[in-house]
């Protein structure tokens, strides 16, 4: 950090300025010039809550992705139908037992020993060859794109939000000061404060088994030198499985969270797919502090888009990708 | 032994396809969205469809409609390249496309470069399709947007005493004449618009536009449809929205007021207009929904057709008609059955529908309110009926054509 502010003071000093504009954007009571121009700050507070909601979401799948590619080197196109069949997964165990939080389970689960199958009776056989497993992978999503399709239908599925979850919460931020002199807090819906805590305690989990556990260290070692590993003596083939198992899950799980506050339907998974990799090409492929930051500033750029350019909006998040290549074709955070 | 075989196999094929030379085939293409945001859509269309094919049956004359079906996505590129692979591989000679609006105004394009068939529109809704430089061989037996709004702006600014309204809606050519025909009614008649919203179709997470809607209004007009109107109402609960609504017509329609889920209650008491009320009590209107009940399973349906079961049905019903008419005859680049069709008169479950000059249906529209049946469905139910709404809205022509194309911001909020 200090090295950081050392090398590059420039920079350091935009970066401060930035975040302490945004600090005052997000607490301070808007002056009137400023609402006229900028909108309502309700608005502007709503759609940082939700890209930050949403970037959850996003790092949920992506952070999968990004663990498989930085052990393995196997870029996993399927990554989006596991994120799909999870959900409905998710959505079969909701109807049948009513309940949200053994949906999740079950995806987990499930999507896991799916995801274990794949690495042991498909990548395996064609380890190290990686357009191979690239082609094979895409030829699967195809596959189960299509197989999905003729069981679950074109129809779109929600998973129903557990009664307590439903309805809005007051956020100790001011949105507006009435001419009473009372303050008026932004309402903003409990389920995603739920979802978005759920990744920061996933993530946080991730990180430190990462960095402080046993296995960690030997999913690190694996990243850095594969073959160095596998001399050492540990069980590489195990390693690979439980976390092709792990990132697998997470998909799955997210399945989950996606079919509760948006909706499954075909076609979502190349649109998890798509957002995986725009996440994990701006964070830094193989990171997983990486794909946070991706997930976040997609999520950001999407919803402070639609809001305030919505034609555009689309383009904003692949406007975002090109530039981080230009300049940093390696990702914000990428190790090496 | 292996070439005895091959022998007997292209023999039969032989005899079968003689069998097949014996009862001459005409061929229809058919499109809907099977796939996409509107995939519930098109699929209740097909039934439509269906329900229609159960009634008429396939012969026309001693000749025999055979069916070939494309699926689209809504987009107008999906729409043309279906219609070019059934015309161009499967060699129909008649297309019953499409089912929305984007793609209604790209297949009336295409239908020019292909002059001498037939292009029956299943259901899409943009005024621009048949309003501006119509295709002499494309004809259209539903109304579009704007017509299916009629009766809306009066009720709300009359009846519910609405003052202010904003409007969120999908951002394409269907949505904008629909909100043309709600805007010119209800700030005709004194009303004003606040805001219009416009989301990309297929927008999966609203919040942020849920949250940008404004306080200060006395309802919020809502023209979505299929995966987006449900991933809205779904996010507008958990939003703990409150506001009155107004809604489009694919909006207040059996594709939303039979969702999974309980967020569709938010639409209880929500006025709207459309092409169609599912409680109208007209014979015609009972005996359709009679039909399409029966022809499917309660779980593989609806319980009541929706706005594009409906479109497809008529669609359907107009061209067997206009077939049979002129007893199958395509010859002379289907002259006869183009004027049968421009000339039919139907007599549909929504009521009389007849074509003008631009082959564009004046029919029958429907001011609805939507009510709970007490056992948790829910239903559009008649507020007021009105017959022979006309694309011009009952505008001079040379007013309306004053008025511009239904856009993102046309028409202005003022009295024509």
């Amino acid at each position: 950090m200090s090295r950081f502010v050392e090398r590059y003071p420039g920079r350091a000093l935009a970066i401060l300025i930035a975040v302490a504009a945004a600090l005052w954007l997000i607490f301070a009571t808007w002056p009137p010039g400023l609402e006229e121009a900028f909108g309502r700050k309700k608005v502007f507070l709503s759609a940082v809550f939700n890209g930050v909601t949403l970037g959850g979401l996003y790092f949920l799948v992506a952070s999968g992705f990004t663990l498989i590619f930085g052990l393995m080197r196997n870029v996993n196109l399927t990554h989006g139908s596991l994120y799909l069949f999870g959900g409905y997964i998710g959505y079969a165990v909701s109807v049948a037992t009513g309940s949200w939080l053994l949906s999740f389970l079950c995806a987990f689960i499930v999507v896991a020993l799916i995801g274990a199958a794949m690495q042991i009776l498909v990548f395996r056989r064609i380890e190290g060859q990686e357009l191979r497993q690239t082609m094979v992978t895409i030829g699967l999503s195809i596959v189960f794109a299509d197989l999905m399709l003729w069981a679950f239908g074109g129809n779109f599925y929600q998973i129903q939000t557990p009664a307590a979850l439903v309805g809005p919460i007051e956020l100790p931020f001011v949105t507006a000061v009435k001419s009473s002199g009372e303050a008026v807090y932004l309402q903003y819906p409990m389920v995603r404060l739920v979802i978005l805590l759920a990744a920061v305690v996933i993530g946080i989990a991730m990180w430190v088994a990462l960095n402080r556990t046993r296995i960690g260290m030997i999913v690190r070692a694996g990243v850095d030198d594969r073959d160095i590993l596998a001399a050492m003596g540990v069980r590489i083939q195990l390693v690979f499985v439980l976390v092709f198992a792990l990132g697998a899950g997470l998909a799955g799980m997210a399945g989950v969270v996606g079919a509760t506050f948006q909706s499954l339907s075909p076609g979502e998974d190349l649109r998890f797919l798509l957002a995986s990799l725009v996440v994990v090409i701006i964070g830094g492929m193989g990171s997983i502090p990486g794909a946070a930051l991706g997930a976040l500033i997609v999520g950001l750029a999407e919803q402070l888009g639609s809001v305030y350019i919505p034609t555009y909006a689309i383009v904003v998040t692949f406007l975002i990708m090109v530039l981080v290549l230009a300049v940093r074709p390696q990702g914000l955070l990428a190790g090496r | 032994m292996v070439k005895g075989r091959l022998c007997l196999a292209a023999l039969a094929s032989l005899l079968m396809s003689g069998v097949a030379f014996a009862q001459e085939k005409i061929k229809v293409g058919v499109t809907a969205t099977l796939e996409g945001t509107y995939t519930v859509l098109g699929e209740d269309g097909m039934r439509g469809f269906q329900t229609a094919l159960n009634k008429l049956g396939k012969k026309v004359g001693d000749k025999e409609l055979e069916f070939v079906v494309a699926s689209t996505d809504a987009t107008p590129d999906s729409a043309v390249r279906a219609v070019r692979k059934l015309i161009e591989q499967d060699k129909v000679q008649i297309l019953l496309s499409p089912l929305s609006g984007d793609e209604g105004i790209a297949v009336k394009n295409f239908a020019k470069t292909r002059p001498e068939l037939t292009f029956v529109n299943a259901a899409s809704g943009a005024q621009e399709t048949t309003f501006v430089d119509p295709a002499p061989n494309f004809f259209r037996y539903n109304m579009d947007g704007a017509q299916w709004q009629v009766g809306l702006g009066k009720y709300a600014y009359d009846t519910k005493g609405y003052r202010n309204i904003a409007t969120v809606g999908e951002d394409y050519s269907f949505i904008y004449t629909q909100v043309f025909g709600l805007v010119l009614e209800f700030c005709g008649a004194g009303g004003k618009i606040t805001s219009r919203q416009w989301v990309p179709l297929g927008t999966k997470d609203f919040a942020s536009v849920i949250a940008a809607l404004p306080d200060d209004v006395d309802a919020i007009y809502l023209g979505l449809g299929g995966a987006d109107a449900v991933n809205f109402l779904n996010q507008y609960q958990q939003a703990g929205g409150k506001a009155h609504l107004l809604g489009g017509s694919i909006m207040v329609d059996q594709t939303i007021l039979s969702a999974k889920g309980n967020a569709k209650n938010a639409l209880i008491g929500t006025i709207a207009a459309s092409g169609q009320a599912d409680t109208w009590d007209d014979p015609g209107w009972q005996a359709f929904v009679k039909d399409y009940q029966a022809a499917f399973p309660p779980e593989k349906r609806f319980p009541s057709p929706s706005l594009l079961a409906t479109n497809y049905y008529n669609a359907t019903t107009a061209l067997i008609l206009g077939l049979r008419k002129v007893n199958g005859d395509l010859g002379d680049n289907q002259s006869k059955l183009k004027a049968a069709l421009a000339a039919i008169e139907l007599d549909a479950p929504n009521g009389k529908i007849k074509l003008d000059a631009n082959r564009q249906a004046i029919g029958t529209n429907f001011v609805t309110e939507v009510v709970d049946d007490g056992k948790g469905a829910l239903f559009s139910k008649v507020a007021k009926v009105i017959p022979n709404v006309n694309q011009t809205l009952g505008y001079d022509p040379a007013v309306f054509a004053k008025i511009g194309l239904p856009s993102r911001t046309v028409p202005e909020c003022k009295k024509y």
